[in-house]
């Protein structure tokens, strides 16, 4: 499981080394910024110096040809007013609303079905996981876009059942949840971390809560999902964050405008359109930075509920 | 006997899901042999005529621009990609997991809060800086991060399978001379390999598919890659040309399904032990 963990003191020199292990130490030294010598050019290049740099832009207006004038908040202020802003916020809020719990919980649902020794798991485990490697790309998004069209495959299908939408791409009341559908379509990733967390389930506490008399549902709420709940945790941060950031998808399907009817102009949309389609640089920088203030504060509000649900095992409470 | 059922009932149950979850793809390969008029408002899966005329339009690529040059670009990006990455990780990496100096848990706190930040907030300036810089519409921009381990997923899921490297095999060859970059080159690279390789994997993949750094940097078709060229097609009269589209989306895919049919082992296990978003 990917947990962070860091630079753990017990790989530093073992206590009691005399003198000769704190030469060794300092002979590192050099050697170990060779080696990190890369890294370190780019977090100075492409990260940090950016970062201030975005932070500055983001108190100006600026137009890439022009020198960027001071204005203070009035980027961050203008939001609130600007419509096309508003809207993007509102398609990503409920994007990321339906998006992750609908995709979680097709990512569990398979990772359960699949969680029992039985011939062909592995072939199976596969091809679930195959969509995740494609979904992001523009072939996907362009495939997509056609099997959701008017009188497309999945108008045709729906029709046989009575239902007629006119196709979900130039509907702007399907739009959005046919991306989000192409979310859930590629469970795969999730799935697989989820799998990795059953497996680590105990089989004992199934028999004895089966000896106690336990449902299959009593003994998924109260033994699975408790003892997954550190993966659960993981998946959820993991596609929240990347979920407020999806734009090739929405981007192919909608263009810069979010087609249909702006139900598409998803904030990354509308961030690059006004950074790239218009150049409004400052402007797009403190979208940017809104974007940084909105997706940290959620981690720390989830972080904060996850001492209220997420146990690891081998914590006494 | 109450086994054998569940067992198929489970076989059955499983290969439904799938067939749901493949069936976008079976679709568009179904899809690319019809004539395009067919492709809409006709419910049977299978072409009555099968034709390759899609394909035919789509080796022609668009903009007068064949489809092989936009192969031969894509590919060109992934392979660089993958070079750069894959040796500026190691290095990094090697560093944070087996070297001692100053700074070096200040510094790897810094990459590992830079894996959870939004790129949007680095593009702008990068952008400018490398307009100034006159290398716009270069590929200058979309390579030169892979060889600085701006990729922090990459050197964390390297320095986490170094850490499973025993120690006693450094401090023999310690014993026997070798210095640091012997110890990395002949002990830990070798011993690396499986991060090293779902590091290359991925970011092959990744970058055949990379679509937001392209459309900022590129203006010229000649040298755009597949996902551009794609979004292209669309943008150009012939983007109501669905089996030509069609056809050319799923020729994109090609590399990235053989990829995966060639490394699934490794793709799966890094994912379930890095957390790789796919």
């Amino acid at each position: 499981m990917a947990t962070i963990t860091p630079t753990r003191p017990a790989d530093a020199v073992p206590a009691g080394a005399g003198p000769r292990k704190r030469a060794r130490r300092s002979d590192d030294g050099i050697t170990g910024y060779f080696f990190l010598s890369p890294w370190i050019l780019g977090v100075l290049l492409l990260t940090l110096g950016p970062m201030a740099t975005s932070l500055y832009l983001s108190f100006t207006d600026y137009d890439l040809f022009d020198t960027p004038r001071w204005i203070g908040l009035d980027n961050y202020a203008r939001m609130f007013s600007d419509q096309r802003w508003l809207r993007s916020v509102g398609v990503t809020v409920l994007y990321v609303a339906l998006a992750v719990p609908v995709k979680l919980a097709a990512a569990l649902g398979v990772a359960l079905l699949l969680n029992s020794k039985r011939k062909g798991q592995g072939l199976y485990r596969a091809a679930f996981y195959g969509p995740s490697l494609i979904g992001g790309s523009v072939s996907v998004a362009i495939v997509w876009k056609t099997m959701f069209s008017d009188d497309a495959a999945v108008d045709q299908v729906l029709r046989v059942f009575g239902i007629e939408t006119g196709g979900w791409s130039g509907n702007p009341d399907f739009s959005l949840l046919m991306l989000v559908l192409l979310a859930a379509w590629q469970l795969g990733a999730p799935m697989v971390i989820f799998l990795a967390g059953l497996k680590q389930v105990p089989k004992e506490l199934y028999e004895a809560a089966e000896v106690d008399g336990a449902g299959p549902w009593r003994r998924f709420a109260s033994i699975t999902l408790p003892m997954i709940s550190p993966v659960i945790f993981f998946n959820l941060l993991m596609e929240t964050i990347h979920s407020f950031q999806v734009f090739t998808s929405a981007y192919v399907v909608g263009g810069p405008n979010g087609q249909p009817a702006g139900t598409t102009l998803f904030y990354t949309v509308y961030l690059f359109d006004r950074g790239f389609g218009d150049y409004r640089m400052g402007y797009a920088a403190a979208m940017a930075w809104m974007l940084l203030l909105v997706v940290g504060l959620i981690t720390a509000l989830l972080f904060r509920s996850a001492r209220g649900w997420v146990h690891y095992s081998g914590e006494k409470s | 006997m109450k086994g054998r059922l569940s067992r198929v009932a489970w076989h059955v149950g499983v290969l439904l899901l799938l067939a749901v979850v493949l069936y976008p793809l079976v679709w568009v390969v179904a899809a690319t042999f019809k004539p395009s008029n067919e492709i809409l408002g006709d419910l049977r899966l299978l072409p009555t005529e099968p034709t390759t005329a899609n394909y035919e339009r789509a080796v022609d690529g668009v903009n007068g621009v064949g489809i092989g040059r936009y192969f031969l670009n894509s590919g060109l990006l992934a392979v660089l990609s993958v070079v750069g990455t894959v040796s500026s990780s190691a290095l990094a990496a090697f560093a944070f997991a087996r070297l001692r100096f100053r700074g070096r848990s200040a510094m790897f706190a810094v990459m590992i809060s830079t894996l959870l930040l939004p790129f949007h907030v680095l593009i702008i300036p990068q952008y400018i800086v490398f307009q100034r810089l006159d290398l716009v519409d270069t590929y200058v921009p979309l390579l030169i991060g892979k060889f600085l381990a701006s990729e922090a997923f990459f050197v964390f899921l390297v320095v986490q399978f170094i850490r499973t490297i025993p120690h006693e095999l450094d401090e023999s060859a310690k014993i026997d001379g070798a210095g640091p970059w012997r110890i990395f080159w002949n002990i830990v690279l070798p011993l690396a390999r499986p991060a090293l390789v779902t590091t290359a994997i991925f970011t092959f993949i990744w970058t055949w598919n990379d679509f937001f750094g392209p459309l900022i940097y590129l203006s010229t078709p000649d040298k755009y890659p597949l996902p551009l060229a794609l979004q292209l097609f669309i943008d150009e009269a012939s983007g109501s040309d669905f089996g030509a589209l069609m056809a050319m989306s799923v020729l994109a895919l090609v590399p990235v399904v053989l990829f995966f049919l060639f490394f699934q082992r490794f793709l799966v296990e890094g994912v379930s032990t890095s957390g790789i978003k796919g």
